[in-house]
């Protein structure tokens, strides 16, 4: 199998190239990590690139593979176009080959304060919550945090600064739409806001690339939706 | 002299059970610093599927001490009674914590959290099954991992992520003072001084073929202890889960069979009715790893090569699978190519959890043969998890006990840790060669040439442990697993990393990570081999009967010479009856 991999060695002085690999490959029932972990094996020790789980659920493999952002150990090798290209996740500073800087993406987690806020006094047992009340917290929890819905938004590209962008926007829904949560209105005071949140323009790019098939716009959507419910 | 960074306490690793203890000693208002080498939220935490559990008695009536009598049979009698105690007392709590935590577990009609049936959980001591274990659908361990993160957040923990700990700093008096690590980003070493150091690093099942387990899983902490001198214990004790993905090793968890799900071999046969009358598919998981095995070696195994079994839970229908198991539908579908609301999942027995590690007494602290007798803490020194063995587990874990073992101890060890703190308000002297054991460590692999690569010794390592001490285990075998391995170590000393580079060098990341894997697998064989009988998941064909009058006791490793020791199983419970070892049957 042909690949075409974005190299970047930060300690060499020279600008980033795309190096051509090809490895004897079985793709049957095999991923992208797979592949690029033979690479690293048998070719090539000094390719960099994250990964933990290999299974979809830590969220280390984000990249860019033939211009799909997408977790390298769920995305099945048949069926890609050769020379398979891989990039790292687009508009994030690049440490070194397919490893970026996360750091802006964690600040604008950490920025929606992405944890319950409840001041009563804690119960001695469970806070209720009804099956329907908890339904609405799926397709928001799930989050794996990996970066493909923020680093394919335009949006975020142009204003990585200021726009918190979709996996940011959906964790900031997730406690708003939890009922056992006392501070949504606190949330969306930082939220109304030019950048933070108007800059969605409802691309969808997000919807599209997400791997575990969360839906960020129509998270997005809710909380404009709130907004304007609670300034009538 | 490299940089330096003090705090009260350093956490090493960001899972579960790292997290929960830093989050308690933060909320102490002490200074707390949490190194992993994910960053956190990619911890292998983040895999556990099926649940938690705790005895809150949603589903059906249920108690605590039910719950410690599944758990102290589960381990085959080799668990510490008085572990299993405090653990299994302080898991509502725990599990409520959780909740006003904010962790989303899934609800029943009234509110309240969701329970499912797991393996080996019975009412009355042994009676009917109970339905005990706590679910966020079949993302439980994701859903505890990233609340967790989250509270830490809130609680201003100091993380650094991608630091990858080298080696234990302890000073002539035994006393731990921090250890030092590896920035991966810059490539840098750095000293972090501390008057607690606490290890969660995580499990090592990469020392098998098979596994469950993340790449990252090397046994980190197990190597400094090692390192340090200090012991190891019950490493024999390795879970080989029953439903693993053959070949890709993604876990299909227990909650499949809780939910109603059942094994079939190539006959259509529901097998573990022969092996586990009672439990039948819902025994305990050694019983049905061991029964998986036993299909498959009778020919009855399924597939070209007969070499897995079918796990069907279709008859439950597509909504439940779609809400109660999504996760695994995506997993099933993704690595087995099996839809499991249309076709069975096939499935077969894969390492998956260390019952061993290094030894604690039940508030985390290190404990060892040091001076005067075999539970001695060791001053400054933590660990939690499952790098740790307290031992719950004993010889086999229950499906649901590991998060619950996390939160407990990570709890408590912090709890410990902060008295300890104000007990030792001033920090030693650290020696002057501090960094040097390190630092060597990191100039041994700035060699430029050799003749052995690392992830060829690696493999060789993962096919002989799967090999010589899988699910059946005998004495030529292990013997000859031991040679191989000395091989492959002494081959070692050839090795070197060509990527001689410092900005995320993962090449050489994997080299230090293969210093701990090879270790832990040793201390697995040798501890393997020594004890003669069959407990739990260690399972002897040359001998197949528990042996308690001279096997009722805990394995201790310790590195230099190979050396084995035993200390007894702490039988005597906090404040109920002994529950007497008895003939385990489900």
């Amino acid at each position: 199998m042909r690949f075409r991999i974005y190299r970047y060695d930060p300690e060499s002085g020279a600008r980033p190239r795309m190096q051509d690999y090809e490895i004897a490959f079985d793709p049957a029932g095999k991923k992208v990590l797979d592949a690029l972990i033979a690479i690293k094996e048998q070719q090539d020790e000094s390719l960099a690139f994250r990964r933990s789980c290999r299974e979809g659920v830590c969220g280390s493999d984000g990249l860019n593979i033939n211009g799909v952002n997408s977790l390298a150990c769920v995305t099945a090798l048949a069926g890609l176009k050769e020379p398979i290209e891989i990039r790292p996740l687009p508009r994030l500073a690049v440490i070194r080959d397919l490893v970026v800087d996360m750091g802006q993406f964690y600040r604008h987690y950490r920025a929606v304060k992405p944890y319950l806020i409840n001041l009563d006094p804690e119960p001695e047992s469970e806070r209720l919550q009804s099956p329907a009340q908890r339904a609405e917290l799926d397709g928001l929890y799930e989050c794996i945090l990996c970066g493909c819905c923020t680093t394919a938004c335009p949006s975020f590209w142009w204003n990585p600064d200021k726009f918190l962008g979709p996996a940011a926007l959906l964790q900031a829904y997730r406690f708003v739409a939890d009922s056992r949560d006392q501070a949504a209105d606190e949330r969306l005071d930082y939220l109304e806001d030019p950048y933070r949140l108007f800059r969605c323009h409802g691309i969808m790019n997000c919807v599209e690339v997400c791997p575990k098939g969360l839906n960020p716009t129509a998270a997005i959507g809710k909380i404009k939706t709130l907004l304007v419910k609670r300034s009538l | 002299m490299i940089a330096k960074r003090t705090f009260d306490a350093v956490i090493v690793g960001g899972g579960g059970a790292g997290l929960r203890a830093a989050l308690q000693m933060a909320r102490a208002d002490l200074k707390v610093a949490v190194l992993s080498k994910v960053f956190p939220t990619r911890s292998h935490t983040v895999s556990a599927q099926g649940g938690i559990t705790a005895a809150l008695g949603n589903v059906s009536e249920d108690d605590w001490h039910w719950h410690m009598y599944d758990t102290v049979k589960g381990s085959d009698y080799l668990g510490d009674q008085d572990a299993i105690e405090f653990m299994c007392r302080n898991a509502a709590s725990a599990v409520y914590e959780l909740e006003h935590m904010g962790l989303p577990f899934s609800r029943l009609a009234n509110g309240k959290i969701y329970q499912r049936q797991f393996g080996g959980q019975s009412k009355h001591f042994g009676g009917e099954q109970a339905v005990r274990t706590c679910a966020a659908a079949d993302r439980t361990g994701h859903a505890l991992l990233h609340t967790l993160y989250q509270r830490n957040i809130a609680a201003r923990t100091q993380f650094f992520e991608e630091f990858f700990a080298l080696d234990l700093v302890r000073d002539a008096e035994g006393y731990v003072l921090g250890v030092v690590a590896l920035e991966i980003e810059s490539g840098e070493p750095m000293l972090f001084e501390s008057r607690v150091t606490l290890l969660a690093t995580g499990g090592g099942a990469r020392i098998f073929r098979h596994s469950t387990n993340a790449h990252i899983n090397s046994g980190d902490g197990l190597g400094m202890v090692l390192r340090a001198g200090l012991p190891l214990e019950d490493m024999e004790f390795w879970q080989f889960h029953p439903t693993g993905i053959p070949e890709v090793g993604s876990l299909i968890t227990e909650g499949v069979r809780g939910e109603g799900g059942y094994l079939l071999n190539k006959d259509n046969e529901k097998f573990m009715v022969r092996y586990a009358p009672n439990a039948k598919d819902l025994a305990s998981r050694d019983v049905v790893s061991r029964a998986i095995a036993q299909e498959i070696l009778a020919g009855r195994g399924c597939g070209p090569h007969g070499d897995y079994v079918l796990l069907k839970i279709d008859h439950i229908g597509a909504d439940k699978i779609k809400e109660r198991l999504p996760g695994i539908r995506e997993l099933s579908m993704q690595f087995a190519g099996v839809d499991p609301c249309e076709a069975p999942i096939p499935v077969t027995p894969t390492a998956h959890y260390m019952m061993g590690g290094i030894p604690t007494n039940l508030r985390g602290q290190v404990v060892a043969p040091e001076r005067y007798g075999p539970e001695e803490a060791v001053p400054g020194l933590y660990a939690v998890g499952e790098c740790a063995c307290v031992s719950v587990h004993g010889a086999n874990r229950l499906g649901g006990n590991s998060l619950l073992d996390l939160v407990v101890f990570g709890r408590a060890a912090g709890d410990h840790a902060i008295e300890y703190l104000r007990e030792n308000p001033f920090p030693r002297a650290l020696p002057g060669d501090s960094v040097a054991a390190s630092l060597a460590r990191l100039a041994r692999w700035e060699r430029p040439t050799g003749t052995e690569r690392v992830p060829q010794l690696r493999a060789e390592m993962q096919r002989i442990l799967q090999e010589h001490c899988g699910v059946y285990r005998r004495a030529d075998l292990l013997e000859a697993g031991i040679a191989k391995l000395g091989g492959v170590e002494a081959r070692l000393a050839d090795a070197y990393v060509e990527d001689r580079s410092k900005v995320f060098n993962t090449a050489r990341l994997e080299a230090l990570e293969l210093e701990n894997l090879l270790p832990v697998a040793r201390a697995t064989l040798v501890s393997a081999l020594a004890r003669t009988e069959s407990r739990g998941a260690h399972s002897r064909e040359d001998y197949p009967a528990r042996d308690d009058d001279r096997w009722l006791r805990h394995t201790l490793y310790t590195r230099a010479a190979d050396q084995l020791d035993y200390k007894p199983v702490r039988l005597k419970p906090l404040t109920v009856e002994t529950f007497q070892p008895q003939e385990r049957t489900y």
